[in-house]
């Protein structure tokens, strides 16, 4: 912390008995950036920066809003219509969690190309693993808020899943309704926790950074950083470069708040919700649907193992499973930018997990049902089978020296 | 282990099986419209919205209701703060008790929401042979294809069943809808409506100048919507272009 210097003797006294100033020059500003970094690492503050336009769009919502069976539907039209520019408000809220997960899923997709999470990265991996749980756990309560038939159907749905564990099921089911079936109570705490959560993301935000900042940033090369000649400062050099890729991010993101705001919904949410009437077909919202696939995936009882238990365990394993990954990995190489054959086998799982989306967003009808079966044994092979074999038999080519060395050499 | 297999196969026929059953009937493509609003620059064409309300009022409005609109609102059909007054006051709802605790009716008033054709939901769908005629507000937007969906279902009734299919009594075949047996009767006949503006009344005609009426219902800030994302989206253009440069400038020297 010691680049920060002040002639201001209000700054330098606060300083001194907390060092606000310096820690924010420290991790703000003087941060050593590896020199290469591509546009993939600005999916990060990205996502950081569309954290905040949910908050914020989310406290003027809870202005307007009421979390009532009989009202909740009522008082988000009311929104659109005539609360002043509440339908800017709601439409940046919506479509903010279909980008949130747009860009976290880009962020993870560039961890798992550039082998970030191998050691020392494993904690910022994990912290990241935690913050992904706690957004899903978000998004989807958020989704039940508006109290549409999707909303309904969908909760009962996704919360039921709990119901398949033996003994402790049922009663973890009536706990998280608050009764016997999805009702007033239900909305009320998911309505609290939804406005509780993001600020526990912002916090694990927060340790995610702290975690970046003790071990540094990874770099398309992979290899650590070495010298100073491998760094530029944060400041103005990613500063810049974030606030330019905001500004990309901005006209994607308007583009579908102000034509096509509805595009990642489902119609059936303008419908108010009718405990009577079930939808013929009950989708989650995309951010879900390769889950979704994994849970539907097992349609055959093993023994006293149900079905849906078995689809409820492999559904959460499949995230779980992430936990494990910088010991599954057993490749030294962290790049797959030298790892000619993890190269191949990244990009079949970014397909596998594409066709996984797709078929947790169809009718369970065949051949769908064996595709998604397929797909859903290949994503756990790519973790417990491919992942470690790979690291054993593959050949990575030659890394660089160093960071700066490809750039030197090109310069000479 | 086959046996496994097979009961696997027969448990994935059988929901396949299922969701096929749901999704059989009223697959037709839609019908695509040319609508005003369709489009980048698209916005709403008002002499319609004006001819969709007064289709909307004369004949939609016997059956359905449109509780999300306040006749206050009709003012961005074209309609005047008198008209409004006038079509407003047509129907009586409950008044609040009164100081002996009696409740009266009354007129409707441009501040309310537009009044109903029945008192309650049971009333409706007693009404109607025990189908309830749902609320048209966000029908453009609670359908699969929105206002072309709208378009499709006003002009897919067939006299004719085909062969094979069975209509109930008191139900009409449609192409369009979820297994083509409609509550609803066939609406648009020639000339159902006289149009203040003079625009013959054709069933197409009805068609479009309802479903873009009642796309207006469900997304009244479209207009609004489209016309501040042009000037969101030039800002940010120029915006983003002029921090593209300045990043060009420091980075000079780095790569």
């Amino acid at each position: 912390m010691s680049g920060f210097q002040t002639n201001n003797k209000v700054v330098s006294w606060l300083d001194q008995r907390l060092p606000i100033f310096s820690m924010l020059h420290h991790s703000g500003i003087e941060y050593p950036t590896p020199r290469n970094l591509n546009y993939w690492w600005n999916f990060g503050s990205l996502a950081g920066f569309i954290l905040v336009v949910m908050i914020l769009t989310g406290i003027f919502l809870v202005m307007n809003y009421s979390s009532h069976t009989s009202l909740a539907f009522d008082s988000v039209e009311r929104i659109m219509r005539d609360v002043n520019y509440g339908w800017l408000i709601r439409y940046l809220h919506m479509n903010g969690a279909s980008m949130f997960f747009i860009l976290v899923y880009i962020h993870i997709f560039r961890n798992l190309y550039y082998g970030s999470y191998k050691s020392p990265r494993e904690v910022l991996w994990w912290i990241g693993i935690i913050i992904f749980l706690s957004m899903m756990g978000t998004a989807f309560m958020g989704y039940v808020l508006p109290w549409g038939q999707m909303s309904f159907w969908g909760a009962t749905v996704i919360t039921n899943l709990f119901s398949a564990f033996p003994i402790v099921g049922d009663p973890i089911v009536t706990l998280l309704w608050g009764g016997f079936a999805v009702d007033n109570p239900t909305l009320n705490r998911f309505f609290s926790l939804h406005y509780l959560l993001p600020f526990v993301i912002l916090g694990l935000v927060v340790v995610h950074v702290w975690a970046l900042h003790t071990v540094r940033s990874n770099n398309p090369l992979g290899v650590e950083i070495k010298t100073q000649a491998d760094t530029i400062p944060f400041h103005p050099y990613y500063t810049i470069k974030d606030l330019f890729g905001i500004g990309v991010f901005l006209m994607f993101y308007c583009a579908f708040v102000f034509w096509a705001p509805n595009f990642f919904g489902e119609p059936d949410n303008y419908i108010p919700a009718n405990p009577m009437v079930t939808p013929p077909h009950i989708v989650p919202e995309w951010y879900f649907l390769p889950f979704y696939a994994i849970l539907r995936a097992f349609t055959q009882d093993i023994w006293i193992i149900s079905a849906k238990l078995q689809g409820v365990v492999a559904m959460f394993s499949a995230i779980i499973i992430l936990f494990f990954l910088p010991w599954l990995d057993t490749s030294k190489v962290r790049s797959a930018k030298f790892r000619p054959w993890y190269r191949q086998f990244f990009w079949l799982f970014l397909v596998d997990c594409v066709v996984l989306g797709y078929v947790g967003g169809k009718p369970a009808e065949e051949p769908l049902v064996t595709i998604g079966q397929i797909a859903t044994a290949y994503y756990f092979a790519h973790f417990l089978i491919i992942m470690p074999l790979l690291g054993k038999i593959e050949k990575p080519k030659a890394l660089p020296a160093s960071i700066s060395a490809p750039v030197l050499k090109e310069k000479a | 282990m086959r046996k496994l297999i097979l009961s696997a196969l027969v448990a994935a026929g059988l929901t396949g099986a299922s969701g096929a059953a749901l999704a059989s009937g009223g697959g037709e493509p839609l019908m695509k419209p040319e609508f005003s609003f369709n489009g980048f620059f698209g916005q709403y064409d008002k002499a319609q919205l004006k001819r969709g309300f007064e289709l909307f009022h004369q004949v939609c409005s016997n059956c359905h209701g449109l509780r999300l609109v306040a006749y206050r609102n009709l003012e961005a059909v074209g309609l005047t703060a008198d008209e409004i007054k006038t079509i407003a006051a047509e129907r009586d709802i409950d008044d609040v008790p009164n100081d002996e605790g009696i409740v009266s009716k009354r007129a409707g008033r441009p501040s309310d929401k537009y009044i109903g054709p029945f008192p309650n939901d049971q009333a409706a769908a007693a009404a109607n042979g025990g189908a309830l005629p749902p609320d048209l507000s966000l029908m453009a937007k609670a359908r699969v294809g929105g206002p072309n969906y709208i378009y499709s279902l006003m002009l897919g009734f067939k006299d004719e069943a085909p062969e094979g299919h069975l209509v109930p009594d008191g139900k009409f075949f449609n192409v369009y809808f979820p297994g083509n047996n409609i509550s609803m009767p066939p609406q648009l006949m020639e000339d159902l409506v006289t149009y203040s503006d003079g625009t013959a009344a054709t069933p197409e005609q009805m068609a479009l100048d309802i479903s873009a009426f009642l796309n207006w219902t469900a997304e009244p800030e479209l207009d609004v919507r489209k016309s501040m994302g042009l000037k969101v989206l030039v800002f940010l253009a120029v915006f983003t272009a002029l921090l593209y440069a300045l990043k060009r400038q420091i980075w000079k020297n780095v790569h």
